[in-house]
């Protein structure tokens, strides 16, 4: 490709200011052409007014350039130019019925988007609870027919939803609480030790991981693969229109992927959770064994003597709950999913925040609870 | 079995801007296409069709370096694609354009910013130069200029393909593939959609090559017909190809469909 700068000079012509140009006016010569024609148009010191192109000299042309060609002449209707040939005269005879302004750049106050960030997103959260509450009802109608009638309950479904949010999160979530019960018995026994009251590490580890931790632990690793694959799963056939499909053979997307994965979840989160408990409490009696010189003996007839059977139904309580509220977010952002796959991304997001958020803020609710009830 | 290649030369003198030659692609053992010869001549819009899993995107994807081909050479304007390597490929690239079928704008950007992107990575324009091409390109393609900045999630499909189409052109490519251009239009936008290509063909002196199935499309606009058989393709007018003995060939363009887009037509 022979690379030929483009030219640009501004001369009088019988009395008439033109613009002679030359050279190669293709989209990937153009760079700087603008400066460039501002400097030529300075060195003139006329013709600014030039509304007659000479363009017999240009050697390649294109859109692009033939669009900057005619904004050089004003770009209005009345430019008159002198093309090469035919095949340029064609291309600007396009160019030029098809110019428009382009829409300016709209600058908007600071203040003013704030604003306007902060009312939108209120008026989204008005309506996201509002829906919210709505889709619990449906679920609640959906419960209670299932209640008179168990076989909607989908017996088949719930087993295949809790292989998945169940057996197949047992490692992970051993694994974690295993390793927090080995790291708050390490510490307990660091920080106790100074009064002298490392044996205490033991409570430290029993109540921290019936009460809160295992739980916790459980409900947000839980939220981060279950909550989220609903919402994957559910926005994904949204997305390919099978709920509509759904809906138009007559079944309640609700009964059959919903309820499936609440009932299911549900019921794995207790489990999860005591699994989680007791492999803390085996991390924190491995913890002992190096720390303490306990035996596992020694720390489990600690542990019965000392932490009541309070301490453990608080957390199975809570779980139960916590799984709840994680399967309704996720099934209620997977079915808000709109149009493309870009939306399952940002609502799977927003599935697994919002159920996080929620499961914190209820625990803290519970804590209130427990408190006033003094268990 | 069909034998590759035109049908008669078409040639006339003019400039081969994509030239196949004993072009076989291959998955695993499953032989997609065999000893496939093709010419494209600058300035006409040749339409590519044939059965389902003939392998037409199978090919558009190997044309535009998608796929690699297992054996036989592919030169796009003159250039031999299997040569080409880092700074040479990008200047190959910046002077063809591809439509794919459903748009696939960047779903992130505004339309203005979906034609600018190619523009600023091979020309780099200011950015007022480019946003002028980007308002020229949107006007060109037929859409209205509040189109620019809207997201393509906000438009319908037969304004995604337009605005596809308008980021294809932001680099003036001089050879164009357009995948199902009108798939899924109604017959008036695919009619109006039709006519934008062969006006921007002439007018813009662009080379298409389209795959479609649209038969009102292929008596509209297409130059030749390039048709899949037998892991090759047989190139011809409509005229020729209709007369040709070949089983698929003649079903296709004496079926009933065939018959009345070409009534249409008289």
């Amino acid at each position: 490709m022979s690379d030929v700068e483009p030219t640009i000079r501004y001369t009088m012509r019988a009395g008439k200011p033109v613009v002679e140009i030359g050279g190669n006016w293709t989209v990937l010569s153009l760079r700087g052409i603008r400066q460039k024609a501002a400097k030529a148009l300075a060195a003139a010191g006329t013709g600014g007014a030039a509304r007659a192109v000479d363009a017999s000299g240009v050697n390649r042309l294109d859109t692009a350039g033939a669009l900057e060609i005619l904004l050089l002449a004003g770009g209005g209707a009345d430019t008159e130019v002198t093309p090469r040939d035919k095949s340029h005269a064609d291309l600007f005879e396009v160019v030029q019925k098809n110019m428009c302004d382009a829409m300016p750049e709209r600058h908007v106050n600071w203040l003013a988007h704030w604003l306007d960030e902060v009312g939108h997103n209120t008026v989204e959260l008005y309506h996201q609870a509002v829906n919210l509450c709505a889709f619990f009802g449906e679920i609640l109608v959906v419960f209670l027919e299932a209640c008179v009638q168990p076989k909607r309950f989908r017996i088949n479904a719930v087993v295949r939803q809790m292989y998945e949010v169940w057996i197949r999160a047992l490692v992970i979530v051993g694994v974690l609480c295993f390793l927090i019960g080995v790291v708050i018995a390490y510490q307990g026994v660091q920080q106790l030790r100074q009064f002298g009251a490392e044996t205490f590490a033991v409570e430290a580890v029993g109540i921290s991981m019936f009460r809160e931790l295992g739980v916790l632990l459980t409900a947000i690793i839980v939220a981060g693969r279950s909550g989220s694959a609903f919402t994957a799963q559910i926005g994904t056939m949204q997305v390919n229109q099978e709920v509509d499909a759904m809906r138009t053979i007559g079944l309640n997307p609700v009964e059959w992927l919903v309820m499936p994965r609440i009932v299911a979840l549900v019921i794995s989160m207790p489990l999860l959770a005591f699994w989680g408990d007791m492999t803390g409490l085996l991390g924190g009696a491995v913890a002992c064994t190096f720390y303490l010189d306990f035996t596992f003996v020694q720390f489990f007839e600690r542990l019965r003597d000392t932490v009541g059977a309070w301490h453990f139904y608080t957390g199975m309580i809570k779980s139960p709950v916590f799984g709840l509220i994680i399967a309704v977010i996720g099934c209620f952002e997977g079915l808000q999913v709109k149009g493309s796959a870009e939306s399952v991304g940002q609502l799977t997001t927003r599935s697994v925040v919002e159920s996080i958020f929620c499961v914190i803020v209820l625990d803290a609710v519970f804590s209130i609870i427990f408190l006033l009830a003094d268990v | 079995m069909a034998e590759g290649g035109q049908l008669v030369d078409h040639r006339d003198g003019r400039d081969v801007v994509l030239r196949l030659r004993g072009v076989r692609t291959q998955f695993g053992d499953n032989v997609i296409h065999n000893k496939l010869d093709f010419d494209l001549f600058r300035g006409e819009i040749v339409g590519l069709v044939g059965g389902s899993g003939t392998g037409k995107s199978v090919l558009l994807r190997t044309i535009i370096g998608l796929n690699r081909v297992t054996a036989g050479t592919i030169e796009i304007l003159g250039v031999d694609t299997s040569k080409l390597h880092g700074r040479a490929e990008r200047e190959l690239q910046a002077r063809t354009g591809v439509q794919f079928q459903d748009g696939a704008l960047f779903s992130s950007l505004t339309v203005s910013e979906n034609i600018i992107v190619p523009i600023r990575e091979h020309a780099g324009l200011d950015e007022q130069t480019m946003r002028d091409i980007a308002a020229l390109k949107i006007a060109l393609v037929g859409l209205p200029p509040d189109t620019g900045d809207k997201k393509p999630s906000e438009l319908s499909g037969g304004m995604r393909k337009r605005a596809s189409l308008a980021r294809a052109l932001a680099l003036d490519a001089e050879l164009l593939f357009l995948d199902e251009p009108t798939a899924g239009l109604d017959p008036i936008g695919a009619a109006h959609y039709d006519e934008l290509v062969k006006g921007l063909s002439r007018s813009l002196g662009l080379s298409v090559l389209m795959v479609t199935h649209d038969l009102d499309s292929l008596n509209a606009v297409c130059d030749r017909i390039a048709v899949l058989l037998d892991k090759r393709v047989v190139v011809g007018t409509m005229e020729e190809l209709l007369v040709y003995d070949h089983p698929w060939v003649r079903e296709y363009f004496h079926g009933p469909r065939g018959r009345a887009a070409r009534k249409e037509q008289k």
